[in-house]
């Protein structure tokens, strides 16, 4: 009998406690929702969103795409693709270079962000000063866009591919060592301590027993960072900073077509490779890193 | 010989250690018994220096262990090598390397972090690796070994540090009986054979009867018995357990059985990913 009443007293209690959290977050989500319908009336209204203005344009935009298209006939495909991509090799090796600024781009930024990422961790860096200036440092280096710097060092260096790369890296170093850091905060602080107590130092520890730990998720984002950066290094030749950008904007300055549906197409096709590969090596890691 | 005057560890307002003062022969072995937060690791510890004394003193000779800093406190790390309940191995390492961390006090920075040793430093390691039935797995990943391998692998690296003493935080805790006897055979005959002093921790009290001639109990962070094992009787097991434990094995049957089950889920476990 007694065991029974509990029974019906603890269920009793259960769904008072049950149905009232129940209101609590059913509250929660609507004042949310209503938070981010104001939020997002408040920001059409400042960025000009204009649906009217949108489908007056779209034909233009349909109609500046449907100009890029070449003309290919059957009976002469050979010459009108040869006229087509007439500078084919050209812009490859245009292309060549983009990869090139964006490969060396992202293996600085991961020199420099694994030096840093270390003194940004919480659990690896006792001085809170430390941390603090780090942080910020690595904050400066990603919140100015990449353009940004490439158009201060092409002013410093001149153009060319170096000012783009030097840009990129830095840019990435700060998006790297900010992961870096928050992927050692994770870290098993058990092989930390073992290697400790045998007496290594500070950077010691950080090398054998923080290090191994990281690594696979350090390269994941490494090359993920790589994918991004071949993309901006397209870009970066608008400023002169070197790479397939420059023609771009030229063929897009001169309107000359064809040629700018040539070279997307040719930088469409690198990326997703890239990715591809990337995307493949990245899956790898992330099994052996969870072994 | 390690002298601890009136050492203290506290955690906000608790005291974990509470004014330890203990004297430890060179060449000892000393088993340390007492319940789960009694203050045994806490004590081990600090005497690595893992943890900082909030107060008192930890000499050797006539070295204040309780006041180093940077370098010096690495050499006195190196000499009194650390066991873990956990292995405290780099599980991505393999196991030679595991064992040349041992060797890093030793080292000077900038080979070391290009994780560059001598031939001589790998042949100690390997030797090391040999004087516990375990040379042949020296390029093994850790992760792929059992427990009670990987915790040899751990006294391997105690070895290579070439200490004067060895603490060992509750280094059978997590393993099989069998596992557990190797483990505690091999502390008992590196003590014997190269002299090394020897501080374990335990809660298995068998295990402390067997191997240790010395038994320091602990109580609420206090050392309620110092004393040979024949003085360790069901009065002396209560004042360190409390009364509602057996004093044949230290612990209430329920926790007994409960790791016992723990133990054997995991040597059951599959660790040998690699094969």
């Amino acid at each position: 009998m007694s065991v029974a009443a509990t029974a019906i007293d603890a269920v009793e209690r259960f769904e008072t406690a049950w149905q009232s959290q129940r209101r609590e977050k059913r509250r929660q989500l609507w004042l949310g929702g209503l938070v981010l319908l104001v939020c997002t009336a408040l920001a059409s209204y400042m960025a000009e969103i204009n649906p009217r203005n949108l489908f007056e344009g779209l034909p233009g935009a349909w109609n500046y795409i449907w100009r890029t298209v070449p003309v290919l006939r059957i009976e002469t495909f050979r010459a009108d693709m040869a006229e087509w991509y007439w500078g084919f090799w050209h812009w490859l090796k245009l292309l060549f270079e983009t990869i090139l600024i964006a490969g060396l781009a992202t293996l600085l930024a991961f020199g420099a962000a694994y030096v840093g990422c270390f003194y940004a961790s919480a659990n690896l860096n006792g001085s809170r000063k430390g941390i603090w200036v780090v942080r910020r440092v690595f904050e400066i280096f990603r919140a100015v866009p990449e353009l940004v710097y490439a158009l201060i060092f092409v002013f410093a260096f001149g153009l060319g591919a170096f000012p783009g790369m030097l840009a990129i890296a830095i840019h990435s170093a700060g998006a790297l060592g900010k992961l870096f850091a928050e992927v050692n905060e994770n870290v098993d602080t058990r092989s930390v301590e073992g290697v400790q107590s045998a007496g290594a130092s500070w950077w010691q520890t950080m090398v054998f027993a923080v290090s191994p730990q990281v690594m696979p998720n350090y390269v994941s984002y490494a090359l993920l960072r790589f994918e991004i950066n071949v993309r901006s290094a397209a870009v970066l030749g608008f400023v002169g900073a070197g790479g397939i950008g420059e023609e771009l904007l030229l063929a897009v300055r001169q309107f000359i077509y064809p040629e700018i549906s040539a070279i997307l197409l040719m930088i469409i096709a690198t990326v997703a490779l890239i990715d591809m590969v990337c995307e493949r090596l990245r899956t790898n890691l992330m099994g052996e890193g969870r072994q | 010989m390690l002298q601890i005057v009136d050492l203290n560890k506290r955690f906000g307002t608790t005291a974990a250690v509470d004014g330890v003062s203990i004297d430890i022969a060179e060449g000892a072995m000393v088993g340390i018994i007492g319940r789960s937060g009694a203050g045994k690791s806490t004590l081990l510890r600090m005497i690595n220096r893992l943890a900082d004394p909030s107060s008192g003193r930890i000499l050797a000779g006539d070295v204040d262990v309780a006041s180093l800093k940077g370098a010096a406190l690495r050499k006195w790390r190196a000499q009194c090598a650390m066991i873990f309940q956990q292995f405290n191995l780099v599980k991505r390492l393999d196991v030679v390397t595991n064992v040349l961390v041992g060797r890093l006090a030793y080292r000077s920075l900038v080979p070391s972090l290009l994780m560059q040793f001598t031939a001589a430093e790998r042949a100690l390691a390997i030797r090391c690796l040999e004087r516990v039935d375990i040379a042949e797995l020296a390029l093994q990943r850790a992760d792929t070994l059992s427990g009670g391998q990987q915790q040899r692998v751990a006294i391997a690296r105690a070895l290579s540090q070439q200490p004067r003493m060895i603490l060992a935080d509750e280094p059978i805790a997590s393993l099989d009986p069998r596992s557990a006897r190797m483990v505690m055979d091999t502390l008992a005959r590196i003590n014997r054979a190269d002299g090394i002093t020897v501080v374990v921790n335990l809660h298995d009290l068998d295990a402390a009867r067997t191997y240790c001639k010395r038994i320091v109990g602990m109580r609420g962070g206090k050392i309620v018995f110092d004393g040979t094992p024949d003085l360790l009787d069901a009065a002396a097991v209560r004042t360190i357990y409390g009364d509602d434990v057996s004093a044949e094995t230290g612990a209430d049957a329920g926790f007994s059985r409960l790791v016992a089950t723990e133990a054997a889920a995991r040597a059951d476990a599959p660790r040998q990913l690699a094969n």
